[in-house]
């Protein structure tokens, strides 16, 4: 009796928890499922396996589809870029101030991501000297950066930054500068003993990263809504506009369906790649 | 040999020695500027609706922060929001959290998975589909309600890592000793385990509430006509949005940074504490395990 109530316990604890998940996550991503195979009579849904949906909405808004990945692959490899360099500043260069680097760092989670994205309409605005300074060495011949892409991809680099510093400054954080030391003990000079043996060893942050960055970068529809023009929307705005202003709900279940299983895949074919990869690199780690 | 003539070369080479840390310092500064940016324009005295372009200094705008009652409605609806969803996503998360680390049972894989994955789902795929279940289902009606369900909904799972993190480094032997002195469980956990794990939950629930009171997308789909500060922002942003806001997102700035900086300092305090204490009371407790203790420096 005592053992059954024992063996219980767990249950108990995870019940409220995974109930609430199973509820309000799961069986909603089924509901969508069917939605996206109703047929739109504008007043009314009926279910009919309407698999056209997913046809329709896919050639009347593939520009958008391809647009997406564009804008959020090219947004995750300049995060990368940016964040290296600065996680690997905190973790080996920072000495003191790393914790006041770090806090730098998710400061910008303190502000409301809309309106950290406005600041970046003010900063892009046509009368900025930002603008002025990017016309004078030639990158704003029109003298405007708002609704163009590069005005998008930047706001989506900001605003996921942090996600790809923070796992990256982890994996470097924990790295044993002995093995380092030991490449150059070898006679290896800086360059080698970085992509051989430090860039190695940080690629699960690397990884986590890049998943934390491009994941959401690819459903945003913030930045293309404030720092896009017409050219470029995004999947997520119209994701958006369907189901919030026009209302055809199972086209915009399909777009949502469709969106999800193409960074699925992704995610999967990326893991299957760079992840074993990195799995090698934390077994490394700890030998 | 003077110094102007190998300047030049001094630069490039301290340039390049410092290259790796100079870029880092210059990405802390984009981190930054936005800020910078909006705390200015928070002074700023625009001409029409539209706060882009900088016209005069005032502080017109902070003497009237709380002068738009739209505005203050939706913040105060945020704030409700935030400090529902916190509390119970962070007494499901932490009860979780313990299931997962402290007992073996069958399906515990399924339940890691469950709990990651809608982090690994787009904000827009979870608005999406939870906006579908309540239209199909027609009740509850969109409105504060469905908010609570999703800000729950999306943060119980950064709950389950954060307090899980910390359990995973916790030293049972301090239960056993209760136990050894007579403590039932249920006093062992009130006294020990929970005091212990605290720290975690607290900062759990600290990203909870960030997370809850800083979404906007997931409640751009299931707020109905109830508004929140995102969705004031968003909805003001056609029409301009006013000054008002860059002070209040600077007073919540502010009130976050100090938070942070006080736990921080907190919990280093608390460790160099929990470091001195048994040395003073002169008990022989086992060196754990890994560094050598630190209390006699």
């Amino acid at each position: 009796m005592a053992a059954l109530k024992r063996r219980g316990i767990p249950y108990a604890l995870l019940l409220p928890g995974t109930a609430w998940l199973i509820v309000f996550f799961l069986i909603p991503l089924y509901f969508m499922g069917r939605l996206s195979l109703n047929v739109n009579l504008g007043t009314y849904y009926p279910f009919d396996w309407h698999w056209q949906n997913y046809s329709d909405a896919l050639s009347l808004y593939d520009t958008q589809f391809v647009r997406s990945f564009i804008y959020s692959g090219l947004a995750t490899l300049i995060c990368l870029l940016l964040a290296y360099p600065l996680a690997y500043t905190i973790a080996f260069k920072a000495g003191r101030w790393r914790h006041a680097l770090l806090l730098a760092v998710i400061a910008p989670f303190f502000v409301t991501y809309l309106i950290r994205t406005i600041s970046w309409v003010t900063i892009l605005s046509d009368e900025s000297p930002v603008v002025d300074v990017l016309h004078a060495i030639g990158l704003a011949p029109d003298h405007r950066v708002l609704a163009t892409a590069p005005a998008v991809i930047s706001g989506l680099v900001y605003n996921y930054l942090p996600f790809m510093v923070l796992p990256i400054y982890a994996s470097l954080e924990r790295l044993d500068m002995r093995l380092v030391e030991a490449a150059k003990d070898l006679y290896s000079n800086a360059a080698t003993a970085f992509f051989k043996v430090t860039l190695p060893l940080s690629a699960p942050g690397v990884v986590a990263g890049t998943l934390l960055t491009f994941i959401p970068a690819t459903g945003d529809y913030v930045n293309a809504a404030f720092l896009g023009g017409t050219d470029n929307q995004m999947i997520g705005n119209v994701i958006q506009s369907l189901y919030l202003k026009q209302s055809d709900y199972p086209a915009a279940a399909a777009l949502s369906f469709v969106l999800m299983a193409i960074i699925l895949i992704i995610v999967l074919i990326y893991i299957r790649f760079a992840g074993s990869e990195a799995l090698m690199g934390e077994e490394a780690a700890k030998a | 040999m003077t110094a102007a003539e190998s300047s030049p070369m001094r630069v490039w080479r301290w340039l390049r020695e410092h290259a790796v840390g100079i870029v880092g310092i210059l990405v802390i500064v984009y981190l930054l500027v936005p800020i910078a940016v909006i705390f200015v324009f928070s002074f700023n005295d625009p001409a029409g609706r539209y706060n882009f372009t900088w016209v005069g200094f005032t502080l017109e705008h902070w003497k009237n922060v709380f002068g738009i009652p739209e505005l203050n409605e939706a913040l105060w609806t945020s704030i409700k929001l935030a400090v529902l969803a916190t509390v119970i996503s962070t007494v499901f998360g932490t009860m979780m959290a313990i299931a997962l680390v402290r007992h073996q049972f069958f399906g515990r894989r399924a339940a890691n998975f469950l709990i990651v994955i809608p982090m690994a789902t787009p904000e827009i795929v979870m608005g999406a589909s939870l906006l579908s279940f309540f239209l199909i289902l027609g009740t509850p009606a969109l409105g504060f309600t469905t908010l609570l369900i999703a800000h729950i909904m999306f943060c119980i799972s950064f709950v389950v890592i954060v307090v899980r993190s910390r359990l995973i480094g916790f030293d049972r032997r301090l239960e056993e000793a209760a136990k050894d002195l007579g403590a039932t469980p249920f006093q062992t956990f009130r006294l020990v385990t929970l005091p212990l794990i605290m720290p975690g939950i607290f900062a759990g629930a600290m990203l909870a509430f960030a997370l809850s009171i800083d979404d906007f997308v997931i409640s751009n789909f299931n707020s109905g006509t109830t508004v929140t500060f995102p969705l004031y922002i968003f909805g003001a942003f056609q029409r301009g949005v006013p000054v008002e806001v860059n002070c209040i997102a600077m007073i919540l700035f502010g009130i976050t940074v100090a938070a942070m900086v006080f736990t921080t300092w907190q919990q280093r305090r608390a460790e160099r504490l929990a470091e001195v204490r048994p040395d003073q009371e002169g008990a022989a407790m086992p060196t754990p395990p890994g560094p050598p203790v630190q209390a006699a420096a």
